[in-house]
């Protein structure tokens, strides 16, 4: 028990190793069993500490294990050491299942890569990185797997690094993350000297009693908090690095840009939630920041051409979900659609990733399509994805967890109609661009050859989270159907209670009423405008003003290009202007000046006597006069 | 004794090399290696006595070693060195950079090799004594050792440019070092003025009264000198110079030690001699620091020759330990005494990096490099580890340090630490740059070059394994070096020094804690 928690982040650790040293001399099945098995393994551990976890004594369910202390200098100290709740472990199960599947699906995907080796000890060294995130006990830990899954995915964005413009994705990916970090790291800062320690759970118990609620320092602190949790997990402001970031290999994108390292932010302040609590002020904002990121991103996520920026944009979307619920205090709703967004969304990559492997890398939307009978497997299991990512009623996981989000929203204090407005739109155009990538790709005619299809190794984990996909959503059914409340009661130690679990009934089935015929229109719309009358979508993009709207949507509403104007432009007219250092100028002034000093005494060295009388006359006169006049 | 021949080894490995270097280049090279090893052997093992128990909290028992020798007694000055925790520390790091120096030059340096070589182990006998000098006129002489042969090293082995930059290198340093001299002499005759004791002796000029305005003054001095050696941001244009111009070695030792004798200089002489006017000089100084980490990041990033970019991030690196330095309370200090070694060691490595690509594309233009990681994998991988340290990957030891001063300063500074820690964005910016620019993208017709030999990846495999080290398990660092941190930020124990009101800070907040 005690080392099998050790155990879970080591493996892959262990595989990241191996691989890097031995790499270029294990042949390609042996390199790819490491890669595999070791995040299998860590999986296994995982699965094992859950029976050990409920089979222990009821309370004290977590687990705290220091294996050292990383540093101690003058008061301050941090160990390395791994703290086990239900919530880690939700964010472990999740991380090495999925990872596991999509370590599997990479074998087919990247058999023909050149760097496979290498990209085996990316994944496992993100696998890796992202296991010491959400299993650290402290706060400098944490940092340590934060920004480590920021290095994996700048290494794996930029993968296929012989194309400039996906170094130039994975860069953007690093450092607009780091900008966040670099709030957080203030943050950690000021926890620091608030609680004389970095432990999380020892600033989460003190924190209700050293600070008053709605205090200016709990506020300060969740900002700072938030500003890193936006720039992982893409949301308002920091959230242009994700649509670039699908330069990856698709496999990287289910796995990094879609089930795991994004939802980082959404770990960091459910896991500091009591924080969040002493200030409402902040989560208004992680509300209101959730609430306009997913229909921003709705809107973006309408007109893209590229199937993995669709993909992306949704992410960030479904993000926004998440932080609407953190922001309205529905903590346990919130790891709910996490988990159920990590099982669709990874299988919604991956399908989307089949259809790139078939038609030869080929990622435009409007250049797929009839994939229907030539892809079966692909074809069910990505509808299973998109119902579930559209929120279909009672027979998606999505639905449920989506749902509660919405009923949370509309019912909790925190909560008001405006952001339970946003939410119901943002559920309206999920089911529009869900649906018309559906039958864009699969539905219609052929208009690219199908050259390749995906063996064993790829559709396995598809139709594993396909299932999941669909039926995850029954570990909590709402008081309307069953009242089934096992993730609840598995969250439960971890985040208080909400107090709506009480009131009517009758509420409850109107939100979810009014959220599937909006749910079920959207796909309407979807059918109408892409399947019956694609004419009439034509005939209004034609319109000047509709277009200019479409191309700023497709932009993502210009965010780019006004980070542009404001941080890369004048970086660059700076650079340009002083490559050569001003400071240096004034040096080099000094001894120009020096030298022209030099050149006007030489000149007075003429060699001619006269000159020379002359200036000593007057010298003598000149110390004459002063020596009479003293 | 021991310490005596930890200096003195390495000159003696300089003559014998020199001497042999005309009929055998190869055991030439050997004898400074092994002159080198031999030495870091001696400083290990009595870096092994100091892991030992703790000392008592006496300052008489902070040296782990100490050999005091008469040399002009009428005058005050002593052949007096001595060791402790902090010295140690630069004393090993000292010696792993110049091995790793006498491998960088193995196949660059052909021309008047035993000279060259005479030259790069006099230098690092100089930089020894200037860490275990603690007579001031020894220290003064030390300090003036490195110089010279760091001269010869730049203008005759240097690129193109190198007699300009050896000769701008040797004014700024020497124009810093009259400061140096003169404060040295003017806080002797301060000292003998009021206890009749005229001594060079560092533990005697210690207590010096502090007499208004001579002690600003001799601080400056003091300063001036580490200030032009760190470098602090108005004074630093001589190292873009002489970093980029100077051969590999040269550049691994100036980046690597040089600077951090400034560093050095100023925790053991500028913070315990004044601590009053350290304090009145601070918020300047944490501004210039504040200047020197954003200038130096972005000057790093508007550089195309590879070795210019690394010698500006070492500006900004430096900021960090001057930020750490005049923050003055331990965690700041514990970080900026690990920037110093971490940046010591990744830089040199950095330094040690390009050299071998100059060697082997004989470019330094980033512009004219790209897509090389397939054809030397080995060489472009090192460079990401030590690309990542340099911006300050978890992980590793450049981390820890910087988190810890920007940690102990935000509580002295907090408007500056924010300021600073915006260095950190920059830093992305300019790292990842060396590595998209030179190994990423499509190959510019890349002729066949050779990877890494051996002798390279093991030291380089020796440097990342300590970055490592230092990055997950740093305690044995700052266990050596608590004691005299200790002694630096205690010694002011008046009520007005300016190092404790950050303590006092944090205690209160230790108390809180406590009592919750």
């Amino acid at each position: 028990m005690l080392y099998l928690l050790l155990l879970i982040p080591l493996m892959p650790l262990l595989g990241f190793i191996i691989l890097t040293f031995a790499g270029r001399r294990l042949p390609q099945s042996t390199a790819g069993m490491i890669g595999c098995g070791s995040v299998g393994l860590a999986m296994l551990s995982a699965f094992s500490l859950i029976l050990g976890f409920f089979t222990r004594h009821p309370e004290g369910h977590d687990i705290n294990q220091v294996y050292w202390t990383w540093l101690r200098a003058g008061g301050f100290s941090a160990d390395f050491g791994l703290y086990l709740d239900p919530l880690s472990l939700l964010m472990v199960l999740v991380v090495t299942a999925i990872g596991f599947l999509i370590h599997i699906y990479s074998l087919g995907y990247m058999a023909e890569d050149e760097g496979f080796r290498r990209f085996f000890a990316y994944m496992n060294l993100f696998v890796f990185s992202m296991l010491v995130l959400v299993l650290a006990d402290n706060l400098l830990l944490l940092y340590l797997g934060w920004e480590g899954v920021g290095l994996c995915s700048y290494l794996l964005i930029g993968f296929w690094y012989q194309d400039p413009a996906n170094g130039r994705a994975a860069r953007k990916a690093f450092i607009v993350t780091r900008v966040g970090d670099t709030g957080m790291a203030i943050g950690l800062f000021i926890l620091f000297y608030q609680f004389g320690t970095l432990n999380i759970q020892s600033i989460l118990h003190r924190a209700p009693n050293n600070w008053v609620m709605g205090s200016s320092i709990a506020f300060v602190v969740a900002v700072l908090l938030v500003m890193g949790a936006v720039g992982k997990s893409a949301q308002l402001p920091l959230q242009t690095w994700l649509p670039d970031a699908m330069a990856g290999p698709t496999p990287v994108s289910a796995l990094i840009h879609a089930a795991t390292m994004v939802t980082a932010g959404v770990y960091l302040i459910a896991r500091t939630h009591p924080i969040f609590l002493l200030s409402p002020a902040a989560m208004h904002l992680v509300a209101v920041i959730g609430t306009i990121t997913l229909l921003l991103a709705g809107f973006s996520a309408l007109v893209q051409s590229d199937i993995k920026r669709v993909l992306a944009y949704s992410t960030i979307s479904q993000i926004g979900y998440m932080f609407l619920a953190l922001g309205v205090g529905a903590w346990s709703a919130t790891m709910f659609h996490f988990m159920t967004h990590a099982f669709f969304k990874a299988l919604l990559f991956l399908g989307a990733g089949a259809v790139i492997h078939a038609l030869h890398h080929e990622q435009n939307l409007f250049r797929m399509g009839g994939l229907k009978e030539k892809l079966p497997v692909v074809y069910f299991t990505f509808l299973a994805g998109a119902a579930s990512l559209s929120a279909l009623p009672l027979i998606s996981a999505g639905f449920y967890s989506k749902d509660q989000i919405l009923w949370n929203v509309f019912s909790l204090p925190q909560g008001n109609y405006l952001l339970f407005a946003g939410a119901i739109l943002g559920a309206f155009l999920t089911a529009i661009y869900t649906f018309r990538m559906v039958f864009l790709v699969f539905w219609g005619t052929a208009r690219t050859e199908v050259s390749r299809l995906p063996g064993r190794t790829m559709t396995v984990p598809l139709v594993i989270l396909a299932v999941f996909a669909i039926a995850v959503g029954l570990i909590e059914l709402p008081r309307t159907m069953g009242n089934f409340s096992l993730f609840g009661n598995f969250m439960q130690s971890v985040f208080p209670k909400n107090a709506v679990e009480h009131g009517p009934i009758s509420p409850e089935l109107l939100v979810q009423l009014l959220s599937s015929v909006v749910i079920l229109s959207g796909l309407y719309a979807a059918y109408e405008l892409f399947v019956k009358n694609p004419q009439k979508l034509a005939a209004l993009l034609s319109r000047p003003l509709i277009k200019q709207i479409h191309l700023f949507w497709f932009s993502g509403w210009g965010f780019d290009w006004l980070y542009n104007l404001l941080f890369i432009r004048p970086l660059l007219f700076f650079v340009r202007i002083n490559k050569e250092d001003a400071v240096d100028k004034i040096y080099s002034g000094i001894a120009d000046i020096s030298c022209q000093l030099n050149r006007l005494l030489l000149r007075t060295q003429t060699g001619r006597i006269r000159w020379y009388v002359l200036a000593s006359v007057a010298g003598a006169i000149l110390f004459l006069a002063l020596a009479v006049s003293l | 004794m021991i310490l005596f021949w930890i200096v003195i080894i390495p000159f003696i490995g300089a003559v014998l090399s020199w001497f042999s270097a005309a009929k055998h280049p190869l055991s030439a090279r050997w004898i400074a290696i092994v002159a080198l090893g031999i030495d870091l052997i001696l400083a290990l093992s009595l870096a092994k006595n100091m892991m030992g128990p703790p000392h008592p909290q006496s300052t008489a028992s902070l040296w782990a070693a100490e050999i005091s020798w008469d040399w002009i007694p009428q005058a005050g000055l002593h052949f007096h060195l001595a060791i402790d925790g902090l010295s140690m520390v630069l004393v090993l790091l000292t010696l792993i950079l110049g091995i790793a120096a006498v491998v960088a030059s193995w196949s660059e340096i052909k021309d008047r090799l035993g000279f060259f070589l005479f030259n790069l182990l006099a230098i690092l006998s100089g930089i020894l004594g200037v860490f275990l000098a603690m007579d001031l006129i020894l220290f003064y002489f030390c300090w003036e050792l490195m110089l010279i042969p760091m001269y010869f090293l730049i203008a005759i082995w240097g690129h193109e440019n190198r007699r300009y930059a050896a000769m701008k290198f040797f004014i700024f340093t020497q124009a810093g070092s009259l400061f140096l001299l003169l404060a040295i002499l003017g806080l002797y005759f301060l000292h003998g003025h009021f206890s009749g004791n005229y001594s060079f002796e560092y533990q005697d000029l210690l207590n010096t009264p502090n007499q208004w305005p001579y002690s600003l003054l001799f601080m400056l001095g003091f300063l001036i000198a580490f200030a032009v050696k760190l470098p602090i941001f108005p004074f630093h244009p001589w190292l873009p110079d002489a970093h980029t111009e100077a051969p590999t070695g040269g550049s691994i030792i100036l980046a690597g030690l040089l600077l951090k004798t400034g560093a050095y200089g100023m925790l053991r002489f500028v913070l315990p001699f004044f601590p009053q006017d350290v304090q009145l000089m601070a918020p300047l100084i944490f501004v210039l620091a504040a200047i020197g980490i954003i200038y130096g990041a972005i000057m790093a990033f508007a550089q195309s020759d590879l070795k210019k970019l690394v010698a500006f991030s070492s500006v900004s690196h430096m900021g960090f330990v001057l930020l750490g330095i005049f923050a003055g309370n331990e965690i700041a200090l514990n970080g900026a005494l690990l920037q110093i070694v971490c940046h010591g060691i990744s830089t040199g490595a950095l330094f040690f990096l390009v050299g071998a690509l100059q060697e082997r594309l004989h470019t330094r233009d980033l512009n004219s490099m790209g897509g090389l990681w397939p054809v030397i994998p080995r060489l472009s991988a090192l460079t990401l580890f030590f690309a990542l340290a340099s911006l300050g990957l978890p992980g590793l030891g450049n981390f820890l340090a910087e988190f810890l001063v920007l940690l102990g300063s935000y509580i002295v500074t907090p408007i500056i630490t924010i300021i600073a820690s915006i260095g950190l964005v920059y830093a992305a910016v300019y790292s990842l740059r060396i590595v998209q620019q030179a190994f990423h993208g499509k190959p510019k017709g890349t002729p066949m070059i050779s990877d890494l030999y051996n002798r390279e990846a093991i030291i380089l495999g020796l440097l990342i394994s300590i970055i490592l080290f230092l990055g997950v398990y740093p305690q044995p660092v700052m266990n050596l070096v608590a004691p005299t941190l200790q002694q630096i930020r205690i010694k002011p124990v008046d009520a007005t020094s300016p190092l404790e009101p950050a303590i006092i800070v944090k205690r209160d907040v230790l108390v809180i804690k406590d009592h919750s």
